[in-house]
Order: C-alpha cells, then structure tokens, then sequence
C-alpha cells in the first residue's frame, strides 16, 4: 500500500522532502546539513524576508535500487527555488563530495527559477561552481542525472545547469529554459513572446519539446515511479565525458541551428522532425508521445 | 521581521522517540515548522520568525490551543513562518507533532 502511494505521487505537486522520500530505497536517504542544523541565508534578513531551515535545498545520500546515489532537491516553492549563496554552497560541496566519493551517481531534482535576486553575486557564482563541479564529477566517471518536473520547472543559471548534466529525464509540468517567459517578454515585448500565452510557454520551454528536440533524454508521466524509472536508465545510459562527447554535442547544437534556425513556433519545429500531426504533440498521452518520440531522429543523440 | 517566543509547560511528554521532525515549506500562505525533541519533558517552546508583523496576540492564541490540544512536552518548536492563515499554522503544529509521534 505505501509503495503505491509513493509510486504514484505527483511529482509536480510533492515537495522537495516528498520526492526524495519518495524517489529512494524507503529509509535509505541521509541527509547533509539537515535543517535542525539552521544553515540559514545570511542575506534574506536584510530584506525582512523569512528564511527556510535548509535554504530551499535537500542534500544528502541514499540508495536507488541498492545502489548509492548523490542526491539534491531544490524546493520550488521557497524564493522559486532560487539559488542562494548556502543553498549554491550545499549543492557544490554534494558534487564534490561526490568526485571523491564515486556513487553510482548524482541525482539533481531541479526545481528552480535561477539566481535568487537577494543574493544575486553569490548565486551567480554558485550556477559557475555548480557546473564547474558537474563537469569534473562526471569527467571522473560519475554520472549527474537531472530530474525535472517542478512547479518552478528550471530556468536561469538552472537551465544552464541543466545543460551540464549527463542526462536529464522531465515531465510534462517541467519546463527548461534560461530565459524564462516573462523574462523574455520584459526585454522583448509581448509580440516577440507573450508570457500569458501558457500554450506558448509550454510549447516552446515544457518536457515535450525539450524531448522531440534530444534537450532531455526520458519524458516522464507526472509520478514518482516515472521519474525512478527513468533515473535509472539514464544512470545506465549516462555518455562517457571526453573529447569525442564534447565534439559530438557541438555538431548536433550546430545541426539543430541549421536545421531549425528559421523556425518561428516550436510546432514548426516538430513538422521539421517529422512528427505526421503537430499541432496534436501537446495534447498526446504519454504512451502516444513516446510512440511519436521514437519516430524522431533529432531525439536520440550520443552527445552532451 | 517579527520574532515571537511562547514557552509552556504541559502536564505529560509528548509520546514517541523520534528526535526531530520538519514539516511544511516557506512559501506564500505556508510556513515551516521544525520539531526538535530537546526540552525537559514538561516543557514546550515555540519559537517564531514572521515577516508579518502585529499578529502576536493571534499567534499566541493559536499556540496556546495547540499546546493544550498535543501536550507536546519535551519539545522545542521553530517556525518560519511566510504569511499563513491561523487555521493552516494549527494544522501544521498537529500534523509536526503527530509526525514526530509515529
């Protein structure tokens, strides 16, 4: 009975806390720097702002499938999840006790708007160090699987983050991108993206697109035992991270520039790929879009 | 910010071992709520940080109510609170408690 209910837990909807619990072999997770230990931003206070007892972030280790596994889970609803000099610092010193630890992985539930704005230096240099750490955890044979699925989807330093990732598994609900929607619209206006277009948005920046176009790797159904599941055969499937993986992700980033730089709406984009009816992508069920998915090329790569 | 600070004494400890417990996100209309078992066992501390100010009279009420409803001895509380409604502070103070029960 409980492991239904874990199974079927909507990712969307959990907390950071609910998904790890949820995601990992029942009672295996630890945690590092838990909140009775109150590592709490030194910065909110300056703008009388409340502080969460773990800065929005859940670090520690635990077992998927018997195996050890690194583990991080931003909680999307404290700041948007943002990245906060000790929530930045919990998440480099994870990755890094992991490049000298070597579990069967590293595992970032991401769930982020980007840089949190209050603390805006030291969140900047938490995405470099971040994506410093991941190369140098995955150059040395650890894999760092992204899990996205959140209500604050991953966007800003996130969405660079992302794109350092072995492999990244996300879910319809989860969207990718740097720039986020309103972001775009402030700078370029509402004919260039109108962000109360919530088709648009999740056209252009949600787990359906970023699948079709090979950005993420696994499309989840919104549950913990989707997500589980495709941990674990990203974990198997993660590249090796040389030079010929490095070559081989800058020609597909220079083929899909090419091919779809003329693009103006992410279903022009699918027709581009194949996909025999666009314009139904965002309504398909999950097992109808895998179907779709594996008729894709562009989809399956050997890169990143 | 605010910071309130309600002490109690209770006439029992509150059951179970379990050492601490969180329960809960700071988010708008939400609050977190740590449990730590780490006081004598007839006494209770609640401990809160809010960013809305002038509700100390409401938020010792509901304090008051839950410490009588739990008996929640041996336990300090920790709140960070992001703005939520009385009804949802006495919801999550039961359901910290009972999670540090079981």
């Amino acid at each position: 009975m409980a492991a239904i209910v874990r199974d079927r837990l909507s990712w969307y909807e959990a907390s950071a806390r609910q998904r790890l619990d949820a995601l990992l072999d029942p009672g295996s997770f630890t945690e590092a720097l838990g909140p009775a230990e109150r590592r709490m931003s030194p910065h909110l206070p300056l703008f009388d702002l409340p502080r969460a007892f773990d800065d929005g972030i859940v670090v520690g280790t635990g077992t998927l499938d018997g195996r050890t596994v690194y583990v991080a889970a931003q909680e999307g609803r404290f700041m948007g999840g943002a990245f906060g000099e000790v929530h930045g610092g919990k998440l480099v010193g994870l990755l890094r006790a992991a490049l000298d630890r070597k579990p069967a992985a590293v595992l970032l539930l991401l769930d982020t708007g980007g840089v949190r704005l209050q603390e805006a230096n030291a969140g900047e240099t938490a995405i470099a160090e971040t994506m410093r750490a991941i190369t140098d955890a995955r150059a040395a044979g650890v894999p760092v699987v992204g899990l996205i699925g959140g209500r604050a989807g991953c966007f800003g330093g996130g969405g660079l983050i992302a794109g350092t990732c072995s492999r990244l598994a996300v879910s319809e609900g989860g969207r990718i991108s740097v720039s986020g929607p309103e972001v775009i619209e402030t700078n370029k206006g509402a004919e260039e993206f109108d962000s109360k277009d919530r088709a648009l948005v999740w056209r252009t920046m949600g787990g359906k697109h970023r699948r079709l176009i090979g950005a993420a790797d696994a499309f989840c159904e919104d549950n913990v035992a989707a997500f589980r599941a495709a941990a674990l055969t990203l974990i198997a499937q993660a590249p090796a991270f040389d030079l010929d993986t490095l070559e081989a992700e800058q020609a597909r980033l220079r083929r899909r520039i090419a091919e779809f730089g003329d693009c103006r709406d992410a279903a022009d984009i699918w027709a581009r790929l194949g996909v025999n009816d666009p314009e139904a992508v965002p309504a398909m069920d999950t097992r109808a879009f895998d179907e779709t998915v594996a008729r894709v090329k562009e989809a399956t790569h050997d890169a990143r | 910010m605010e910071s309130l600070t309600f002490r109690h004494t209770t006439r029992k400890p509150l059951p179970g071992a379990k050492p601490q417990a969180i329960t809960g996100v700071v988010a708008s209309g939400n609050l977190e709520i740590l449990l730590e078992r780490v006081l004598p066992s007839d006494a209770c501390e609640v401990a809160i940080e809010t960013p809305i100010a002038g509700y100390g009279a409401v938020w010792e009420a509901v304090v008051a109510d839950f410490v009588a409803r739990a008996q929640p001895g041996g336990v300090r509380i920790s709140i960070n609170d992001g703005g939520a409604r009385p009804d949802t502070v006495a919801l999550r103070l039961l359901q910290g408690a009972r999670l540090l029960e079981t």
